[in-house]
């Protein structure tokens, strides 16, 4: 893995995988190849945690080194921050966490240290996140059930994008829909730096009733992988990056 | 909100406890919750007779990044940016968790809705300088408050002065602001970005005194700056600072002192029009106003104006 990069996967859905495999085992895939996988599920008014058979989101989320969250739509755009900015800290401390296993070792983290060498260790942590680049490949459920929240999540990721492109470290996005108009998964927009390019391709309308998380979630995988061949290739005789670990 | 009151330890910590610091081996007494967010809880405790603030979570990173906040804030020299940071330390709860804490200077203050409720609209010119003035502070030594709003104000009784409480949001300038309220957030209306400069800050100000007159918030709806205008506009108390504020909304000023200038006029000139209806004045009263207050902002208070105010 190219040091000093974060990459992501933000699944946003409103229900369970129904086509092509369980996408759990998928997400510890894209875990093992440094992707940490995020998942926001938006709830009905009438449903609560416990109701809504969401709990293939926490499942994902906890293979996937990530981030769960169960939320309804009027919270969705804050929600959506957190998730991303709490994984990216999460990611960080883990390395760190690791680090410190090395030089401390065994069983030792974050908590085992005193206050006030924790307090430097925050401030590292919090640098790298600040500095560090991050790719977000975000992943929108788009079947029959989410044609009313469409607009809400097209107003969150604007949101997410604001709050990202305030930090000093690069940005780059890319956009896909599940289930997509032929196949299973379609690309809305393509890796950029921020979220302006989603305006017009932006889904308005939901497409069939399928759920295919798992198929969705392989070639969210895929796609990273291409993007960082096609990247390395263009900066093969380049100076590599200042590593920050 | 999404952050729900789970039954944590933290967040119902009976009355009467000792918190045991790990590292530390101080012991506080609780005595009673002050308060509850996103990130932990607060309770008034005492160590050894002292009245205390003690900020518990289970997130400890969280609390980590606070403390850290709290002792650059405490390294800057002049008038005080935070409240005063006494001990961090870990506590094992009864239930074998561990939860990061910290103990602060406790402030006893009213939240300002209220006071201005009680007190009159009077007070909202000498607020507000003392808030740009505290700002002016935070932004000099290189942050921004971040998440400046009606809850993270407190007025310190006799004479009363504003305080900012919870650095929670506090960020170093030019980096992405930490933790915001939406109905204060730039952001939110698309009015600017979230980048972490004194505008971000100024931009809250004003949505503070809006906030006062519309308790309960409004939302987004079409163009923001519009919207935003029409309500500031049928709010009477800040019919003098329009102008002012709709400066602040669009960004207009890059630092708190240039706020604070057309803010000291815009006073200046209320007191001249209050005053002339006087037929005669005390020679005490006769020195110009703007010399007056910035006197009084010299020594640090705004009391005089306040007073001025009420004549």
């Amino acid at each position: 893995m190219e040091k000093g990069t974060l990459r992501q996967i933000l699944l946003i859905t409103d229900g369970c995988s129904n086509r092509g495999g369980d996408p759990v085992p998928v997400a510890a895939l894209a875990y093992e190849q440094g992707i940490t996988v995020n998942v926001i599920g938006i709830m009905e008014q009438h449903e609560s945690e416990e109701t809504s058979g969401l709990q293939e989101v926490e499942n994902i989320a906890a293979s996937g080194g990530g981030i769960s969250q169960l939320v309804y739509p009027a919270s969705l755009s804050q929600t959506v921050q957190m998730v991303t900015k709490q994984a990216m800290t999460q990611t960080i401390q883990g390395f760190v966490n690791k680090e410190l296993e090395a030089i401390l070792g065994k069983e030792e983290s974050l908590e085992s240290v005193d206050p006030e060498k924790r307090g430097e260790i925050m401030e590292v942590v919090e640098d790298m996140g600040e500095t560090c680049k991050l790719e977000v490949l975000l992943l929108i459920d788009t079947s029959a059930s989410m044609y009313h929240k469409l607009a809400t999540v097209k107003e969150a990721l604007i949101d997410l994008s604001i709050s990202l492109n305030a930090r000093v470290g690069e940005n780059e996005f890319s956009m896909y829909q599940f289930p997509g108009k032929r196949s299973d998964i379609e690309s809305i927009m393509k890796w950029s730096p921020n979220l302006d390019g989603m305006y017009d391709t932006f889904p308005k309308l939901a497409s069939g009733g399928i759920t295919p998380t798992g198929p969705a979630l392989q070639e969210a995988i895929y796609q990273f992988g291409k993007q960082n061949l096609v990247r390395s290739m263009k900066r093969s005789d380049a100076q590599s990056e200042e590593e920050f670990l | 909100m999404m952050h729900k009151a789970k039954k944590n330890s933290y967040n119902a910590i009976p009355i009467g406890t000792r918190i045991r610091g790990k590292w530390h081996h101080h012991q506080y007494v609780v005595h009673k919750r002050l308060g509850m967010g996103a990130i932990g809880a607060v309770y008034l405790c005492s160590m050894n007779g002292r009245k205390v603030a003690l900020k518990v979570s289970e997130k400890n990173t969280s609390i980590t990044i606070e403390v850290n906040v709290l002792k650059a804030l405490q390294k800057v020299q002049g008038n005080q940016l935070g409240p005063s940071l006494y001990d961090v330390d870990d506590w094992v709860a009864k239930d074998g968790r561990t939860y990061s804490f910290y103990v602060m200077e406790y402030i006893k203050g009213e939240p300002l809705d209220r006071f201005i409720r009680r007190n009159g609209t009077n007070w909202i010119g000498p607020f507000l300088l003392q808030l740009l003035n505290d700002l002016e502070g935070l932004h000099l030594a290189g942050w921004v408050f971040g998440d400046l709003k009606i809850d993270n104000l407190l007025i310190y009784p006799k004479p009363p002065r504003v305080r900012l409480i919870d650095v929670g949001g506090t960020t170093q300038q030019g980096r992405a602001i930490k933790e915001y309220t939406e109905f204060y957030d730039r952001g939110y209306w698309q009015l600017g970005s979230r980048k972490a400069e004194p505008s971000y800050d100024l931009f809250a100000v004003v949505m503070i005194f809006i906030h006062l007159f519309y308790p309960n918030r409004f939302e987004k709806q079409g163009e923001s700056l519009p919207l935003l205008r029409r309500k500031l506009s049928a709010i009477r108390a800040l019919e003098p600072y329009q102008t002012c504020f709709d400066k602040a909304l669009r960004g207009v000023y890059k630092t708190s002192a240039e706020m604070k200038e057309d803010v000291i006029y815009i006073v200046a000139r209320q007191h001249q029009t209050r005053s002339s209806m006087h037929k005669t004045l005390p020679f005490w009263k006769r020195t110009t106003p703007v010399e007056y207050i910035s006197t009084s902002l010299i020594t640090g208070s705004a009391y005089g104006i306040a007073y001025l105010l009420t004549l």
